[in-house]
């Protein structure tokens, strides 16, 4: 096999480009996926069946059917609706945020439900309300549990934002399957792009160990 | 200060409380004894609405809890309670324990809450401890902090639920020291408790519950040296 570097060199300042747009699309997905998550799991947790159902409607919609799907329906359905052309970008932003809010609905209401419920009821029996409670009570303390988590989907959603290539939104992937497509080869293209994935992975891995590691001396106060 | 009339309380199918009436009044201790499921825990839980009440009615200092247009948070300020497993908030320091209900329920400013806090602090031999995070106290000082946050409230009851039962058999003394002088100071109390010498000693006067129904009420002396019911006299020959 001879691997030609000169391919990889020729194309890195796309793949670097490309790259700033994985993050930034990834970044703006966990970002708006944390707003619209921590709403939808307070919503998902109301007593109230009836509040409770859309919420719980959303996420078995979001985490029961494909990112690729939902991209295409957002991409060439709704995003159409309000914008043309549709952007690759907005409708891959737009998929990102709205699947990662599923999944991170639910691993805020996990995080809430681990509180042990006398932390609830010492608040309320103070005379605090619900959301007085959550805010000054519940939510500090489930915040901590859900940062290992939240980081393993952040970690997700950056490998999922290589979906994007499909719309031809300009990010890391996109640009591996375009030298892929100019140069006829396989292995140099997709080799450099794996690798650069790995790397960003790798560092957003070790960056959480970090994190957490602060956290548990944070603990022992 | 506190009329309950028929109260009912079932979870699902299991009626836990059946029909328990009683009266307190201002300044009062009074200590619920009983087996384990006997509804103890579940009534005085009902008193401040932790527990959703299915009949009959709860009066704190005339107003009725089960009134949908009673604000049961105002309530709640005038009901202190300590619970079996302290419940302390781990994340925030002793002192900041204290302060978070009255500056955010009174809009008390964090000047005057700290002041108020480091009082009670002291009260419950504490004060040391006021920037320590309550992982670092043992069970007693946590039950002992539990009780100084609710006074911060400045309840005119307060309802304690087992408050000794998840303490170290050493550590009991310095809770019920704390409950001791709160009685002595004139607050009105119900305690539910296995602590026999301490309803002997601080109750004005001792229920017993069995099966979701007071089966007998008394005071202390006259209802553990000659109980009436058999069902009282079985459970404290096995207890004392």
């Amino acid at each position: 096999m001879d691997f030609r570097f000169e391919i990889v060199q020729d194309y890195m300042p796309f793949f670097l480009k490309g790259m700033a747009v994985t993050i930034g699309v990834s970044l703006a997905g966990i970002l708006i996926g944390l707003i619209l998550g921590l709403f939808i799991a307070l919503g998902n947790m109301s007593s109230n069946k009836l509040i409770r159902l859309p919420f719980n409607i959303y996420i078995n919609i979001f985490r029961g059917t494909p990112l690729l799907v939902q991209l295409l329906i957002i991409h060439f359905g709704i995003v159409p609706m309000f914008m043309s052309p549709s952007d690759p970008l907005v409708s891959l932003i737009i998929g990102l945020s709205l699947n990662s809010a599923a999944y991170i609905a639910e691993i805020f209401r996990a995080g809430i439900q681990s509180i042990d419920k006398g932390q609830m009821e010492a608040a309320r029996s103070l005379g605090m309300t619900r959301v007085q409670a959550m805010k000054l009570v519940i939510l500090p303390q489930a915040v901590k549990r859900v940062i290992p988590p939240l980081g393993n989907e952040f970690i997700v959603l950056l490998k999922e934002s290589s979906l994007g290539s499909v719309l031809a939104a300009p990010e890391l992937m996109y640009w591996g399957r375009a030298a892929a497509g100019q140069y006829i080869r396989i292995w140099e293209p997709y080799l450099t792009v794996a690798l650069i994935y790995l790397v960003l992975t790798l560092s957003l891995t070790y960056l959480m160990n970090y994190v957490e590691r602060r956290m548990k001396t944070d603990d022992l106060r | 200060m506190i009329s309950v009339k028929n109260l009912k309380k079932s979870f699902g199918d299991n009626e836990v409380l059946k029909d328990i009436s009683l009266d307190v009044d201002s300044q009062e201790v009074v200590v619920v004894i009983g087996p384990s499921g006997s509804g103890k825990s579940t009534f005085i839980r009902c008193l401040n609405m932790l527990e959703t009440i299915n009949g009959g009615q709860v009066l704190i200092d005339g107003k009725d809890l089960t009134d949908k247009n009673t604000n049961i948070n105002t309530i709640r300020t005038d009901v202190g309670m300590v619970f079996q497993h302290f419940n302390l908030f781990p994340h925030k320091t002793i002192l900041d324990n204290i302060t978070l209900a009255p500056m955010n329920v009174r809009k008390m400013k964090k000047k005057e809450a700290e002041e108020k806090a480091m009082g009670l602090l002291e009260k419950v031999g504490l004060a040391e401890k006021a920037s320590a995070y309550p992982e670092s106290l043992s069970g007693g000082q946590k039950q002992r902090v539990a009780i100084a946050r609710a006074l911060a409230m400045e309840p005119k009851i307060m309802l304690f639920d087992e408050p000794t039962s998840a303490l170290d058999p050493e550590m009991v003394g310095e809770v019920l020291e704390v409950m001791k002088q709160l009685a002595k100071d004139g607050m009105t109390m119900i305690v539910v408790t296995h602590e026999m010498g301490f309803a002997r000693e601080v109750g004005d006067r001792v229920i017993f519950m069995d099966n979701g129904y007071i089966i007998e009420q008394n005071e202390p002396t006259a209802l553990f040296d000659k109980p009436q019911h058999k069902r009282t006299k079985a459970f404290l020959s096995k207890v004392l």
